[in-house]
């Protein structure tokens, strides 16, 4: 067990580190434009030359990363080309926002997810079951986009019902101040997870069923409620623990659009407004925290998975 | 092969993208539609003769541009599913096959790809490049390799040390012979599922890069441009532009989903039924 861990760990250093290569290869693809993204098109060349020099982008490439990783190391990303603040501020200022919305988000999913796999499972085959596989399959067939904006069509502009855009507050107080504002990304969001979540749900659920020690509970007596709830839910989850921990890109991508069809502060549109404006060290700088945060997430998965189920032994992983 | 026959999702899948793509492809054929001529003075005309769907705010032909559009969503599709099965298929072959050091350092590749959302990279790349229908499947084919090249690692990891492939080893087959004639093969289920789904991750993908802006450029048409674009006069009641091309955009999607999932069944012996 500790072997696996201290294995699983170095894996995950190892993939940090590979992280961090590739953002900063991607980013330095193409050198100087920062410079003419920063000053505009009319920049002369000495000013350009000076813009490079004040920001270390004539030095040698592998000088550049050195500096990069130990900058990184303190949490040191640089100042935003476009917002001129520093951009670990900016991230610091978005990340609990985007805690709000992907974590609300994903609670909800899961509650509707798991009960509605579970459901499907027992109701195999039957009307109930083609009806909501169905839905799962339109869900998670839609863009984003469209869906989001349907949304708002409907409950914003015809009812009146919510507001269109998201809680712009700064704090994470006054975006939950602001409930009604934060409906509609968060529907949009759990939505679009649902979708994957109960598909996953069901399949594992429906190998559960069939193993022999629901039977054994089954014929023991036991409400058919209890030996869902305390056979079938529980050992279904474990690879519904695994998906949750390897859905964090996917859920990260759900973000970027949603937030900018709801213009939500958070992380996606701090990304989408770098990407557009050019502004390298703030998608340098958000790329690696996310990326980060992705190796965590799904080391803390794994090791989440092989508390919960004793039976699995990682001989070959 | 007959179970994949009795298998009635799998056809009705079938059977929606061979209408959609005898729509897209034979379509233009009987339907002849001027897609390069700008016509401000035919600009967002609703359905009625002439235009059985309307026009746009360029003054194209709905109905038309729909096949057009879907051509390119179609081509695009495939063709990123195609390489990315090649390049995910042997990728992960070889792994699995040749397991150890190699193994290790070529997943650890993977889940550093992996760990970084595909639409960041995409976003990052596009912001780079001029995005031209090429560069747009070579940049989505370098980031849906991935899952693939996972799943043919896991089936030949499991393939490895059955007798068949000892066998073919012990005769003196070469590394090379044994992955592609015995160990490939063997996986085809997981590749022809990872393939299907791919293709309607990439139309998704794509529609969300044009709405993003970040799309192909115009005059390209394809269905996602349309409805990002026709969702823009959503308010000005111009409904023709949004929901015949979404309509048509999440059927080929459900359909590319149902066919990729009906397969996957049929593989998961776990779930068949007694």
């Amino acid at each position: 067990m500790t072997a696996y861990l201290l294995r699983r760990t170095g894996q995950a250093l190892v993939v940090v580190f590979g992280v961090m290569v590739l953002t900063f290869v991607m980013i330095h693809l193409v050198p100087g434009s920062a410079a003419r993204a920063s000053l505009g098109t009319r920049a002369t060349a000495e000013r350009i030359a000076l813009f490079n020099a004040a920001n270390g982008l004539d030095r040698p490439l592998a000088a550049q990363f050195v500096s990069f990783v130990q900058q990184a190391a303190e949490g040191n990303f640089g100042t935003s080309y476009s917002l001129h603040q520093p951009v670990s501020t900016l991230i610091a200022q978005r990340l609990p926002r985007d805690g709000v919305l992907l974590g609300l988000s994903t609670l909800l999913a899961l509650s509707v997810a798991l009960p509605m796999g579970i459901f499907q499972a027992v109701r195999r085959g039957r009307v109930a079951d083609h009806v909501l596989t169905v839905v799962s399959f339109v869900l998670y067939s839609m863009p984003d986009f469209f869906f989001a904006l349907l949304l708002v069509a409907v409950f914003s502009v015809q009812l009146h019902l919510l507001p269109s855009q998201a809680p712009q507050a700064e704090s994470v107080a006054g975006i939950l101040a602001d409930p009604r504002a934060l409906v509609l990304p968060v529907v949009t969001l759990t939505l679009v997870s649902v979708a994957g979540f109960s598909r996953y749900m069901r399949s594992s659920a429906i190998g559960t069923l069939a193993q022999e020690y629901v039977q054994v509970a089954r014929s023991k007596g036991l409400p058919e409620r209890l030996v869902l709830r305390r056979h079938v839910l529980r050992n279904s989850l474990l690879p519904v623990v695994t998906v949750l921990g390897l859905s964090a890109p996917t859920v990260v991508a759900g973000a970027v659009i949603a937030e900018s069809v709801f213009n939500y502060p958070g992380m996606g549109l701090l990304f989408f407004q770098a990407a557009t404006s050019k502004d390298y060290p703030v998608m340098l700088g958000s790329t690696l925290v996310v990326g980060v945060a992705t190796v965590i997430g799904s080391l803390l998965a794994d090791i989440a998975y092989s508390l919960l189920d004793p039976r699995i032994r990682y001989v070959d992983a | 092969m007959a179970a994949f026959v009795r298998n009635r999702r799998a056809l009705v899948g079938l059977g929606m993208v061979a209408v959609i793509a005898a729509f897209c492809f034979i379509g233009p054929l009987l339907y002849r539609t001027d897609q390069v001529t700008v016509r401000l003075d035919l600009a967002n005309l609703p359905p009625g003769t002439g235009n059985p769907l309307g026009t746009d705010a360029s003054g194209y032909d709905v109905l038309g541009r729909m096949m057009a559009g879907g051509r390119s969503s179609l081509e695009l599709g495939f063709a990123v599913a195609l390489t990315t099965t090649v390049i995910g298929t042997l990728y992960g072959a070889v792994a699995g096959y040749l397991g150890g050091i190699v193994d290790a350092v070529m997943m650890r590749v993977i889940d550093t790809f992996l760990a970084i959302p595909g639409i960041v990279l995409l976003l990052i790349m596009v912001s780079m490049i001029t995005p031209t229908l090429w560069s747009i499947v070579l940049l989505l084919s370098l980031l849906s390799w991935l899952g693939a090249a996972r799943l043919v690692r896991g089936e030949v990891l499991a393939l490895r040390t059955r007798e068949f492939v000892l066998a073919a080893r012990m005769m003196g087959g070469t590394g090379g012979r044994i992955v592609l004639r015995h160990l490939v093969p063997n996986a085809a289920g997981v590749i022809i599922v990872s393939g299907t789904f791919t293709i309607a991750d990439s139309i998704l993908t794509l529609s969300a890069l044009s709405f993003l802006g970040l799309g192909l450029p115009p005059p390209h048409a394809d269905w996602g441009t349309m409805l990002s674009a026709g969702l823009n006069s959503l308010y000005d009641g111009y409904w023709w532009l949004v929901y015949p091309p979404a309509l048509i955009l999440i059927t080929t999607v459900v359909a590319f989903n149902l066919i990729g999932d009906a397969v996957h069944d049929a593989l998961d012996v776990r779930q068949q039924r007694p």
